[in-house]
């Protein structure tokens, strides 16, 4: 008895309500994107400058009391957040306090640091700086730069790619899916404000490299079936080919998930920003490799002449030009 | 059909059995540790028998390397400075000023009387009283320019002067800011690292960043304060008179004498005066150059003070060495050839340009050659890093799990073969991480974490496919090799995509993020090969032992 999380035989129908689901996706880029412009996000340290302090204390947090101790230092915008997580001990406070980059270019000096020490240790007695991170403005500027760049040469990189390997018609609809899993991503950042870093982007980016896996593993069956099925059209071979390869889209999205959920419940708070964007990254990029790449692909219509005739064993990786 | 040739199969079970021992001491990792710690202070400490018992707890046939822990795992302290090059620009320029002056003080008739006038930073600017002599005042001040050595610069001067009116005006050409900007970051990196060593933390890590910035990361260290405390010592740097030389440490040095140990000869130590004739802060400049017979040597020059006492000093003492000492270690003790007046002179020896480039730097090494702006400081204590280790454990252990009984439920034997394909993959990634010194991590271990979940894509793939060419009513046999050689052009398109993004990642990334890259990408490297060769040989052991009639996936 074998464990099936999709039938054996499916004939979905994909495309059916293709103006749905493109009306669909469309609505939550926008959407995305206008809480982005409105709200902005919550950028880190990374790329805002400025410096974070990890408390550790065996006190509860009052982030009043913190707030008042810490306002004759005179530090500018200050916020202070308390940390959960189940991994921490009964008597183990977290905190992350926040603060904004100071005038001049550098980091935050050591003695700075000390008096805040020393301020919260009359609020909370025994309290550890566990992690210090400071990072200038001058740093910073550049870290979006590059971050940008980074994404933009991958979508890009891989954007050559399947053009040389398939058509551009595929390439079009695969960085289409990719654009969507991004703004997407960015956009859940921007309505729920989580921290936005630099791992952030390294995130970002493995989003990317997932759903391209989805899709690319969605084209390739396109590909072969156009070859196999000469006389059925793309709307037909579209919907086949997703059927086919929709037992191994669910079982590696599952598998997956399976390996992220258990990070992000116990792999500790300080990288569950990271793997949130991951996990939604996985459901997003699987959801548009099936309706924005394939159907932006069904839209643009492919080139049905196929120059070589490789219909009975399907295709071999050597057959690059194929 | 399933056929696997002898050799390819000897290969494949050479690979996993190579990645499983390089694997292995990260499973045993303190116990490695140590071993490799009492290892290296033996060789540089001396033997001592509870070293020695270190060392054996970790077997000396079985590989040793381990993967480094990053910051963010063991605790320690980042830094992230950029070094004010500027800076030397106007020093340069005030050792240049004397020069200026002594040149033109024997033009006075052609120039009249000079007078330095004002100016930015990194300039000389001369108001001279007759304007009509420029030409003369120019052509004396470019003689004293000196080529530069550096392989772009090559036949460009050091020095750019020009004239304007009755002001000259003397700056370091564009070509020598780039060769004097690249010394000044070297030079900073060697003190730095030199500074660090002394400290004797394991495994910092020292890199030049872009044009003017310096990483600092080290681990184990308590905050980024002590880590610019320790960068920000300035070393000493003396010329000591040698009394003698020989390989006890504990020589009776005599009085006014003291007994230092050579810096690179392990073993030879020299007993120097140790009053100093000159000490570093009278060294302006040490350059690397060549002797008179074209052997590598260098060049160094003291300010006015320090080369009156070096003259003299030298002038009484031809044929007797004397010792260029650096925090108590003796960096080469040369022998005076000759008087040296003047403050200016040449060190040679059995050099490689090399050698005599890093002496030079050595030698400048006394103090930071420029000032440092510290852009990033991050500290992370080592219980936040435990913590992260054993968040991570866990949470890779469970995700194992769940992904291994989920394989095994959804496809029964050909499942298990993946899982144990899977363990091998886990094992081959840690192994080539520890083989080449990689650091893992949080990111890293994400990146591990999401690899066991999309490890099992490419065998998913594969078992999906005989699953369709068995139910089109191909044989076992037939079913199976159709299923891989029609999966793998979906695995490899699939995989290189990915793969793009990953070295993207690691070409744009810094820290972290890069330790994501390393391990995503060894992750696909290593799950394409398990799955298309090692699930393969499995199946194919498995299926020449029973023959099945037919076969469920």
């Amino acid at each position: 008895m074998r464990l099936r999380l999709v039938p054996t035989e499916t004939a979905f129908d994909f495309f059916s309500k293709w103006k749905l689901w493109v009306g669909f996706s469309a609505l939550l880029m926008v959407l995305s994107l206008a809480v982005f412009g409105l709200q902005g996000l919550n950028f880190g340290i990374d790329f805002r400058g400025g410096t974070t302090v990890r408390t550790e204390s065996t006190t509860a947090i009052d982030v009043g009391a913190y707030r008042d101790a810490m306002a004759p230092l005179e530090l500018g915008d200050i916020s202070i957040t308390e940390v959960f997580d189940p991994n921490f001990d009964e008597d183990q406070h977290v905190a992350m306090i926040r603060i904004q980059a100071q005038a001049d270019g550098e980091a935050i000096s050591g003695e700075v640091i000390e008096t805040l020490r020393a301020t919260l240790d009359g609020v909370a007695p025994g309290i550890k700086f566990v992690s210090v991170e400071s990072v200038g403005p001058k740093v910073s500027g550049e870290l979006v730069q590059t971050a940008i760049l980074a994404v933009v040469l991958a979508i890009s990189a891989v954007l050559v790619y399947i053009w040389l390997r398939f058509e551009w018609q595929f390439a079009l609809g695969a960085v289409a899916a990719l654009v969507h899993d991004v703004v997407l991503t960015i956009g859940i950042f921007a309505v729920l404000q989580i921290k936005f870093d630099l791992a952030i982007i390294a995130a970002l980016l493995t989003i990317v490299g997932y759903s391209l896996n989805d899709t690319v593993v969605v084209f390739d069956r396109v590909r072969e079936n156009l070859r196999r099925y000469k006389k059925k059209d793309l709307g037909e071979v579209l919907n086949l080919s997703i059927n086919e390869t929709l037992s191994r889209t669910v079982m590696t999205s599952v598998t997956t998930l399976l390996a992220l959920i258990s990070l992000y419940v116990l792999g500790g708070d300080v990288i569950r920003g990271f793997v949130f964007a991951m996990i939604w990254g996985v459901i997003v990029g699987t959801y548009s490799s099936i309706f924005v790449a394939s159907t932006i692909l069904l839209r643009l219509g492919v080139k049905r002449d196929w120059s070589k005739q490789v219909t009975t064993t399907g295709n071999q990786f050597s057959n690059i030009d194929a | 059909m399933l056929q696997i040739d002898l050799w390819k199969r000897v290969l494949i079970w050479l690979v996993c059995v190579t990645g499983l021992l390089l694997a292995l001491p990260n499973g045993f990792y303190t116990r490695v540790e140590q071993s490799n710690d009492a290892a290296a202070e033996i060789i540089a400490k001396g033997d001592t028998p509870e070293r020695q018992m270190l060392v054996e707890q970790w077997p000396s046939y079985l590989p040793s390397s381990l993967v480094n822990l990053g910051l963010d795992l063991r605790g320690g302290a980042h830094l992230l400075a950029e070094v004010k090059v500027e800076d030397v620009y106007a020093a340069r320029m005030d050792a240049l000023w004397p020069e200026v002056r002594d040149a033109l003080r024997p033009e006075r008739a052609n120039v009249g009387s000079f007078r330095r006038q004002q100016a930015a930073e990194g300039q000389i600017r001369l108001k001279i009283s007759k304007p009509e002599g420029m030409a003369r005042a120019l052509e004396v001040v470019r003689g004293l320019a000196n080529p530069i050595t550096t392989l772009t610069g090559a036949g460009a001067s050091d020095i750019e002067v020009s004239g304007d009116g009755d002001i000259l005006t003397v700056e370091l050409s564009e070509a020598e800011k780039l060769a004097s900007d690249d010394r000044t970051v070297r030079q900073s990196l060697e003190i730095i690292r030199r500074r660090i060593d002394e400290v004797g933390t394991r495994e910092p890590t020292i890199q030049r960043q872009g044009s003017d910035r310096i990483l600092i990361q080290v681990p184990g260290i308590g905050s980024a304060s002590e880590l610019k405390a320790i960068i920000g010592t300035t070393a000493q740097l003396t010329f000591n008179p040698v009394v003698g030389r020989g390989s006890d440490p504990d020589a009776p040095a005599g009085v006014g004498n003291k007994v230092v140990p050579s810096l690179d000869e392990p073993g030879a130590y020299y007993t120097v005066e140790a009053a100093p004739v000159v000490t570093g802060e009278q060294l302006v400049d040490a350059q690397p150059a060549f002797d008179q017979n074209g052997r590598p040597a260098v060049n160094f020059r003291f300010n006015t003070s320090g080369a009156r006492k070096f003259g003299d000093y030298t002038a009484e003492n031809i044929g007797s060495p004397f010792a260029i000492v650096l925090d108590d270690e003796v960096v080469s003790a040369p022998v005076i050839q000759s008087h040296i007046p003047g403050g200016s002179g040449i060190i040679t020896g059995n050099f490689t340009i090399e050698e005599s480039t890093n002496l030079a730097i050595l030698l400048r090494a006394g103090a930071l050659p420029a000032g440092l702006e510290f852009l990033e400081e991050r500290t992370i204590g080592p219980e936040l890093g435990q913590d992260s280790i054993d968040a991570g454990k866990i949470a890779t252990i469970v995700a194992f799990v769940a992904v291994l009984v989920f394989m095994a439920l959804s496809y029964g034997l050909f499942g298990i073969f993946a899982n144990v394909a899977l363990i091998l993959n886990v094992a081959l990634i840690f192994g080539f991480l520890s083989l080449i010194g990689a650091t893992l991590t949080l990111p890293g271990i994400a990146g591990i974490v999401l690899t066991v979940g999309m490890a099992v894509d490419a065998n998913v793939l594969i078992f999906e496919r005989i699953r369709e060419e068995i139910k089109s009513g191909r044989g076992p046999a037939r079913a199976i090799d159709e299923g891989y050689s029609k999966a793998l052009s979906a695995i490899l398109d699939a995989n290189i995509t990915t793969f793009i993004t990953a070295v993207i990642l690691f070409a744009m990334g810094s820290g972290p993020v890069r330790g994501f890259a390393i391990t995503l990408g060894m992750g696909i490297l290593t799950s394409v090969f398990t799955a298309i060769f090692v699930t393969r040989l499995f199946i194919v052991m498995w299926f020449e032992r029973r023959r099945p009639k037919e076969i469920e996936v």
